[in-house]
Order: C-alpha cells, then sequence, then structure tokens
C-alpha cells in the first residue's frame, strides 16, 4: 500500500500518547518525565513535516526547526533545575516531590 | 515503493518500540539509549519523507546535544536502580484508558480529515525554477526572509536558556579566589586611604 | 418667653449631661436648678399673659414634617390648659430639683440626675405645648424614656433595672394604642393639628370606619384609642403594673414623674382633646368605669402595704382614677383642678417620704418605723398637711378639687356616674384611711426601728426642707384660691376655649344642685377614715395583726396586689418568654445561623476541603488531570454535532 499522510501521522500519535504515558504512569524519576516531554515534542516535529511534505508548503520544516530549538533549551533548562533540585533534596524519586501540597 | 513501505514500517515499529521501552525501562541509562535510538529513527523517517535536512539537525542536535545532556545528568545524579513501584499497577488501567481513548480520538481524525481549500494558495513554496533546490536551501531561503523573525526569537530562547542554566546552577566555592572586577572598581578613596600623623623619629604602628 | 420656659431645661439638661464631670457636682446642681427656677418665674409671668389673652396663642418654632398630607410644625400652644401645665410642671420640678441637691448629696453620679431630671421637664413642656399630635407623641414618648432612666437611675441594682424595662414596656403597650389612635385620627381628618382636629370633630360624629373587620364609629375609636395611651402613661387598670415598681427609683424622681407631672400626661391629653371626647360619649364611659375602678382598686391595696413609697404610689394610681373619672362626665376643668392640686399634696408626700427615708438611713418599712415626729418635727407637719389634703379635709386643698369631682359624677346623672360616684365615695375612705395609716405608723407610738437607727435619724437639712415648705403651702392654700378659678364660676372666663364642654354635659354646673347629702357624704366617709386608722394604728395596734389573721385571703389579697403581676407573668410574660426562645434557638440559631452564616461557612469549609485534596503536590497527578481534561475537550469537539 503506498504510504501515505494517515500513516505518518499515526505513528506521531502513537509517539505522543506514549510520551502523555509516560508523564503520569513514571514512579521512578523526574528524567524519565522529562525525556516523555522529549517524545512527546518528536511526535509533533514529524507531524510538521509530514504535513509540510504533504501539502508542498514548506513552513512546516521551518516550525519543525524552531520546536527543535525550543525542546533543546528546554530540555537545557529542565535539567539544570534537576541538578539544583537534586543538591538540595538529595532524591529525585518522584513521591518525594510534593512540596506543592495544598 | 515496495521498498519505502517496508522501510517505513520498519523504521515506524523501531521507533514506537523505543518509545515504550523509554517510559518502562529500569535503568535510567538505558532510558536515555532507547531515546536516542527513537530519535534515530524519526530522523530516519524524515529522510524518507524528504526532509533530509531536518533528519540530519534531529540527529546532531537532539541526538548529540540534547540525549548526551540528559546522560551527562543521569550519570552525574547517580541514580539507583528503581524498582518499579506498586503505584504504577494502580494508576495503569486508567491511565491506559486515557492513552487509548486519545489515540482512537487522533486516529479518528487523522482518517476523515481534508485539506482546507485556502491552504495551496498560502503555501510557502517558492517559484519552481531551473535550479533543482534542495532541502537545506529551500528551507534557508525561506527561514532567513519570511520568517527571520521566528529565526532571531529562536535564537533570544537559547540565549535565555543557557544564561538561565547557568544561573541556575551556579556556586561559589568557598575557597576559590576570584576578582570582583565591579567591587574593585566601586572602592572609595575613603576605604582604601587613610592618612596617619606620624611623628618624626617613631614608626607608623 | 415661652420658648425660653421651654428650651430653658433642655439647655441645663445638656450642659450638665455633657459637661457634668467638667463642672462638677456643685456647677451642675446650679446650673440646672437655676435654669428650672428661671423657666418656673417665667412660668408664672407667662401665665398671666395667657390669662390676659383671649383665644388659644400658637407661636411657630420650626418645621418638622411635610410629606403628603402630614405637615407638622414644632411649636407651642399657649392657653389656659398649657399654661396651668407649665405651671404645676415647673414649680413641682424646681423644688424637686432644690430637694435633689439634698436628698442624692453622697450619690456618685449627681450630674448624671440632675441631667435627667432637667430633661424630664423639657420633655414635658413639650408635651403640654404641643400644638399637633406628634409633638405631643415627642414629649411623650421623652418622658416614657426619661422615667425609664431615671427608674433604673441606680443601674447596678438588678431590681431597679427590672422596673426600669417593666415601665417601659408596659408603658410601650399604651403608647401602642396611642400611635393606633393617632394614626385613626389622621385617617378621620386628614391633619394632625390640633386647631384643625379640634374644628372638625362635630362633623365628623356618626361616620364609620373599618377596624379589624368591624364598622366602628370612627370618633370613639379614635378616642378610645388614644385612652389606651393615657391607661399606660396615668397608670390604670390594666396597665398599672409598673407603677409600684417604679418605686425603686430614687424618692425625688418618684414625686416628679410619678405623682405630679408624666402620670398625669394621660389626664392632660384627656382634658386637650376634649372637643374631640366630648363627641364621643362611649369613649368617655370606657374612661369612666376605668378611671372609677382603678380609683378604688389602688385604694383597697394601699391599704394594706407594708412599704412607705408603695402606699403613695398606690394613692397616686387611685388619685389618677378619680380624673379620669371627673373627665368622663365632662368635668375637665374638675380634672385639671384636682390634678393643680395633687400635683402638690401627692409631691410633697412623696418628698416628706423621702426626708424620712433620709432620716432613717434609707429604711423604707413602716413596720420599723414609729415615734419619729419628736425627730422630724418639719417633715411631720408638713407631711400631715399633705395628708389631710389628700384625705379631703375641708379648707385643705385637697378637699376643693376631690370633692368637685364625686359631686360632679353624682350630678352627671349617667350610669357611668353614678358608677363612678360610688366608688369614688367608698375609695375616699379608703384614702383617708391608709394615709392615716400612713401617719399613724410612721411618726407615732413606740418605735419599732432599733437604737442605732432612732439616734441617728435627724431632721433633714434646709435645702430638702424648704421645698417642702414651699409645696405645703400650695397644698394647703391653692385648693381654696384656685377653687373659683378652676370649677367656681370664674371657670368660663379662666379657661376660655381650651376645654370643651358640651352645654348637654356639663356635669359641673349641674354639681352646683346635689343634695347636701350627696355633697358631704364623702367628707363624713374621709373622717371615718382617719378614726379607723387611729382605732387600729394607735388605740390598740394589735387590731391589725388580728384582723389579718382572722381574713388572711383578703389581706394577702390586697397585699399582692390582687396578683395582677402574677396574672400577667402567667399570660404574658411566659409566653413572650416561650417565644422568644423557640424563635432564638430553633428559629435564629437552628435555621437561620444553619442556612445562612454558619450553614454557608460550614459548606465552604467542606467544599473547600474536598477540592483541597487535589491539591497532591505530585506533578505527574497534575499531568494526569491536564491529559483527562484534553481527552474531554478533543472528544468534546469531535463528537457533539
Amino acid at each position: 500500500m503506498a504510504i501515505g499522510l494517515p500513516h505518518y501521522l499515526t505513528v506521531a500519535a502513537i509517539l505522543f500518547t506514549l510520551g502523555v504515558f509516560g508523564i503520569f504512569l513514571n514512579r521512578k524519576n523526574v528524567i524519565i518525565m522529562l525525556m516523555s516531554i522529549e517524545l512527546m515534542l518528536l511526535a509533533v516535529s514529524i507531524n510538521f513535516v509530514a504535513f509540510s511534505v504533504f501539502l508542498n508548503d514548506l513552513v512546516g520544516q521551518a516550525f519543525a526547526m524552531f520546536v527543535l530549538t525550543v525542546a533543546a533549551a528546554e530540555a537545557a533548562i529542565g535539567l539544570a533545575i534537576l541538578v539544583v533540585y537534586f543538591r538540595n533534596r538529595g532524591t529525585i524519586g518522584v513521591e518525594d516531590i510534593n512540596m506543592m501540597k495544598g | 515503493m515496495i521498498v519505502q513501505a517496508i522501510l517505513f514500517h520498519i523504521f515506524a515499529a523501531v521507533a514506537v518500540a523505543s518509545g515504550v521501552l523509554v517510559v518502562s525501562a529500569r535503568n535510567p541509562v538505558h532510558s536515555v539509549l532507547f531515546l536516542i535510538l527513537a530519535f534515530f529513527n524519526a530522523a530516519a523517517l524524515f529522510v524518507l519523507i524528504g526532509a533530509e535536512f531536518l533528519a540530519m539537525i534531529l540527529v546532531i542536535v537532539y541526538v548529540g546535544a540534547v540525549a548526551v545532556l540528559f546522560l551527562f545528568v543521569v550519570m552525574m545524579l547517580d541514580i539507583d536502580f528503581a524498582q518499579l513501584r506498586s503505584g504504577f499497577v494502580r494508576y495503569l488501567p486508567i491511565g491506559a484508558l486515557v492513552g487509548f481513548i486519545l489515540l482512537a480520538e487522533l486516529v479518528l481524525v487523522i482518517g476523515s480529515w481534508a485539506v482546507a481549500p485556502s491552504v495551496p494558495s498560502s503555501a510557502a513554496t517558492l517559484a519552481t525554477g531551473a535550479v533543482p533546490l534542495t532541502n537545506t536551501r529551500a528551507l534557508g531561503d525561506i527561514l532567513y526572509t519570511r520568517y527571520v523573525f521566528g529565526f532571531q526569537m529562536a535564537g533570544l530562547i537559547l540565549l535565555v536558556a543557557m544564561i538561565g542554566a547557568i544561573v541556575l546552577t551556579l556556586r561559589h566555592r568557598a575557597d576559590v579566589r576570584r576578582q570582583s572586577i565591579s567591587a574593585q572598581l566601586a572602592r572609595t578613596r575613603a576605604q582604601s586611604v587613610e592618612v596617619v600623623k606620624v611623628p618624626v623619629g617613631s614608626g607608623s604602628r | 418667653m415661652a420658648a425660653a420656659v421651654v428650651f430653658l431645661p433642655l439647655l441645663a439638661a445638656a450642659i450638665a449631661g455633657f459637661f457634668g464631670r467638667a463642672i462638677g457636682n456643685r456647677g451642675s446642681q446650679l446650673i440646672t436648678c437655676g435654669a428650672v427656677l428661671l423657666a418656673a418665674v417665667l412660668g408664672v409671668i407667662l401665665f398671666r399673659d395667657i390669662l390676659a389673652t383671649e383665644g388659644a396663642r400658637v407661636i411657630p418654632l420650626a418645621i418638622w414634617i411635610v410629606a403628603g398630607g402630614v405637615d407638622v410644625t414644632w411649636s407651642l400652644r399657649l392657653d389656659t390648659l398649657s399654661g396651668v401645665m407649665i405651671l404645676v410642671v415647673t414649680v413641682v420640678s424646681s423644688m424637686v430639683h432644690v430637694y435633689s441637691i439634698g436628698y442624692m448629696a453622697h450619690d456618685p453620679s449627681i450630674p448624671r440626675f440632675m441631667a435627667y431630671l432637667s430633661l424630664f421637664t423639657f420633655f414635658m413642656l413639650a408635651l403640654v405645648t404641643a400644638n399637633d399630635f406628634v409633638q405631643l407623641f415627642f414629649g411623650w414618648e421623652g418622658v416614657g424614656l426619661m422615667s425609664y432612666l431615671l427608674i433604673g437611675f441606680w443601674y447596678d441594682r438588678p431590681s431597679a433595672n427590672d422596673a426600669a424595662i417593666k415601665a417601659f414596656v408596659v408603658n410601650r403597650v399604651g403608647d401602642f394604642g396611642f400611635a393606633l389612635g393617632i394614626f385613626a385620627t389622621f385617617v378621620i381628618f386628614g391633619t394632625l393639628d390640633f386647631g384643625t382636629v379640634f374644628g372638625a370633630a362635630p362633623k365628623v360624629v356618626g361616620t364609620t370606619m373599618e377596624f379589624l373587620g368591624w364598622q366602628v364609629d370612627s370618633l370613639t375609636l379614635a378616642c378610645i384609642l388614644l385612652f389606651i395611651g393615657a391607661m399606660g402613661k396615668s397608670a390604670q387598670i390594666p396597665l398599672h403594673t409598673w407603677l409600684p415598681d417604679a418605686m425603686e427609683g430614687p424618692t425625688p424622681v418618684s414625686a416628679l414623674i410619678h405623682a405630679a407631672t408624666m402620670v398625669t400626661a394621660g389626664v392632660f391629653m384627656v382634658c386637650r382633646l376634649s372637643p374631640m371626647f366630648e363627641y364621643a360619649p362611649n369613649a368617655l364611659a370606657v374612661v369612666g368605669i376605668i378611671g372609677g375602678t382603678t380609683a378604688i382598686f389602688a385604694a383597697s391595696i394601699g391599704m394594706a402595704q407594708p412599704d412607705i413609697k408603695k402606699v403613695v404610689a398606690y394613692s397616686t394610681c387611685s388619685q389618677l382614677g378619680y380624673m379620669f373619672a371627673a373627665a368622663a362626665v365632662s368635668a375637665y376643668a374638675a380634672a385639671m383642678f384636682h390634678l393643680f392640686t395633687h400635683a402638690f399634696f401627692k409631691g410633697l408626700l412623696f418628698l416628706c417620704s423621702g426626708s424620712v427615708i433620709h432620716a432613717m438611713g434609707g429604711e423604707q418599712d413602716m413596720r420599723r418605723m414609729g415615734g419619729l415626729w419628736r425627730k422630724l418635727p418639719i417633715t411631720y407637719v408638713t407631711m400631715w398637711i399633705g395628708a389631710l389634703s389628700l384625705s379631703g379635709i375641708p379648707f385643705f386643698s385637697g378637699y376643693y378639687s376631690k370633692d368637685t369631682i364625686l359631686d360632679a359624677t353624682w350630678a352627671a346623672g349617667t350610669a357611668v356616674g353614678r358608677y363612678t360616684w360610688v366608688l369614688g365615695t367608698v375609695a375616699a375612705f379608703m384614702t383617708a384611711f391608709y394615709i392615716s395609716r400612713v401617719m399613724f405608723m410612721t411618726f407615732h407610738g413606740e418605735p419599732r426601728a432599733d437604737e442605732e437607727t432612732m439616734h441617728h435619724a435627724h431632721e433633714s437639712p434646709w435645702v430638702i426642707l424648704v421645698p417642702l415648705m414651699v409645696l405645703a403651702i400650695g397644698a394647703a392654700l391653692f385648693g381654696k384660691l384656685g377653687s373659683d378659678f378652676f370649677v367656681g364660676d370664674e371657670r368660663a372666663n379662666f379657661w376660655k376655649s381650651s376645654l370643651l364642654v358640651l352645654p348637654q354635659y356639663d356635669s359641673l354646673a349641674a354639681a352646683e344642685q346635689v343634695p347636701s347629702i350627696v355633697r358631704y357624704l364623702p367628707l363624713v366617709f374621709g373622717l371615718l377614715g382617719i378614726a379607723l386608722a387611729y382605732v387600729f394604728y394607735i388605740f390598740d395596734p394589735g387590731i391589725p395583726m388580728r384582723l389579718a389573721s382572722r381574713l388572711r385571703a383578703l389581706y394577702l389579697f390586697l397585699l399582692n396586689k390582687w396578683y395582677f403581676d402574677e396574672l400577667y407573668d402567667r399570660l404574658f410574660v411566659r409566653s413572650a418568654f416561650v417565644l422568644g426562645e423557640g424563635l432564638w434557638k430553633s428559629g435564629d440559631g437552628a435555621v437561620i445561623d444553619g442556612l445562612g452564616p454558619d450553614g454557608v461557612a460550614a459548606v465552604t469549609r467542606d467544599l473547600a476541603r474536598q477540592a483541597s485534596r487535589l491539591q497532591t503536590g505530585y506533578l505527574y497527578h497534575y499531568a494526569f488531570a491536564m491529559m483527562i481534561g484534553l481527552v474531554a475537550l478533543v472528544t468534546w469537539y469531535l463528537f457533539p454535532r
């Protein structure tokens, strides 16, 4: 069968769902959470690129580049926060991060 | 075309499998490695589709920088192997349900979409000239002209992220001496010079 | 000048009230006494002026209410009726002020007392010079308020507080009727101005209005409702229960308010509204029945009371009954005359009682007095003058006024008139008896107080004795001097248009012709009363004891005021308490608080507590919530079309 847009979009959807899963299913540590976010961003990029190719519109790819940029920046900051948090608390177990409890 | 289809399915399957293993691997280092694998496969998909510039960028930036950064941090934090905690199983049903619903909806959307009529006219395509454009060239052409603001913003975001990362994690070590130029320059006469009347013959103490 | 008479006491009250601490005790006493004495002098001059002018004079002061049909102006109505009242109020008030300097000399709150007395005087003067119902009501309420404040003057005494509240509440019941009467008047006449109403009264005779579903004669209804107010203020049955308890207040208060002035406001009101009452004979009949019944009822209780002030209080109640009985047979002039003389001799009796109490170091129970006439000679003489006046002995003023009333009630010839004559004559016997009882028990016989008290008993200082003597002069002489003018041949010229008496009801004219036996019977009864008291308390002091134990039930009945208080307690007070508690605990507490503030607060608190359980602090919970939200949104947009 010819590989068309729906296939790519399906792959992206699955990856996105997996990323979402990862955020609230993980009980181990925060790094998994950050990686899930990266997965989601990857899925979104696939989406953009797929559409851009099939619609003959380059803006999708340009935007995918921006997504990449932002993902990199966010990963950097997120890990910096994580490092500082670890320095202060000594653990990155997700269950211990509940200082926002109201 | 058959080759394309087979390759697509291989890459897609591996990407999905890596995604699953990212989330569920025990060892965090393994998780990072599987993430890298997912990125690679996504890049391959991009190549298949014809966006090779983006594929290479994905490999260089995502894999080479972001995933390695993750690896650094994981190694540095010296995280223990954590057992799968019981909460995982408790939330699995409801989480699976929610995820499945989401997936189903996404697929539904995909199955029934149609291109908006106005899209082709606003496509940022270039005039099909005689010179065959590479993907890179084409991207560069629109990025630095139509979307130059976005480009600059992206640069700014990266700058802020860099500064932010440094600011967040900077530690002053007590035993390291360093100069503070601004403090040196802000010194006043009163702080540095003291006039002492010394009688003839005695020392200055 | 009239304005000065009315407002000088107000000014003095304001100064003493607000700046009492600054000007000190002496200062407040001087200012208030000075102001009221000056007002009294001006009142006398004003009275002469009034006698000289023909007809009522109205001095407008300021506009108060202009709303729809209600047009009320602060004004002073000066005619003989208000002139007489001004005279009574200012003279008696000034004597009480001077008396209070001595009596309250050791009290810690002198400026407050003097200010209250002066303020009361102002309100009373505003009442008597009112030219419309609203100002009358203003003065009415004002004196009620001052009565409350003065009865409860020693506010650290629970019994005084209770008595003050009782006075105010019972007055309130009367005032409710009064207010309804004013409303009825407004509905009938469309205005509240005295002049207009009096002029229009003849025209509304026979009209009816709707009241609680029935058609009643409008003027009668209005007059009866207004009289209910008078019942409350003047302590007539059934709203009399507050007067004996009002003796909790200091004696000057009892003398001023509960003998001479406030309680007479009811009588004044009926006489002032004589142009209305004359055209409502049924209302006057009600007035008469209640007045006569009260006269004998209160006198009977007075015979058995051991407390000297209570006896005099019941005497007041009884004498007020006489005044109302007079008004009921259209002998308004006689009622006013008796009011005038009564103010003097009753005020005198109260002040003398105060002098005795002062001498006995606060003792008020006559069973512990006796043999004081040598120690308190001036008090003794003046009090006898008052007592003889009250008993209706010739030459003293009470004889002229009381006997005129009884003659008029007989001469009226109506059933109500005869009824009140019989009761009044028997009450005359009782009156003479109880007041002579007081005199004999207090001043004569063997001293029943202990050595210590008798040793300390001394005549009161001059500042107390001078008012006694002034009032004694009034109690002795004003009757003879004034009888011609008030009720005698000169009365038409004297009263002019301030009292209206329709010719067919003029009982005073007919009173000239009563048979001699009728005329002299009250005097005989009075002398009999004094004689009986002599027998009981001097000749053979053991008789009362034996009589009381023989007729124990009757004695207790009289001693306990015919059990009126107990009756009211059972009927009204208990039910009010039950209702109040029910509404408080269940109504306010459970329902309103439960649904309102407390309930809402509790529900809010619970809801908030439930809601705060969402804030677990775990990031993945939040992410999960976001996911669910996202899924919901997507579902919403995908499906319902």
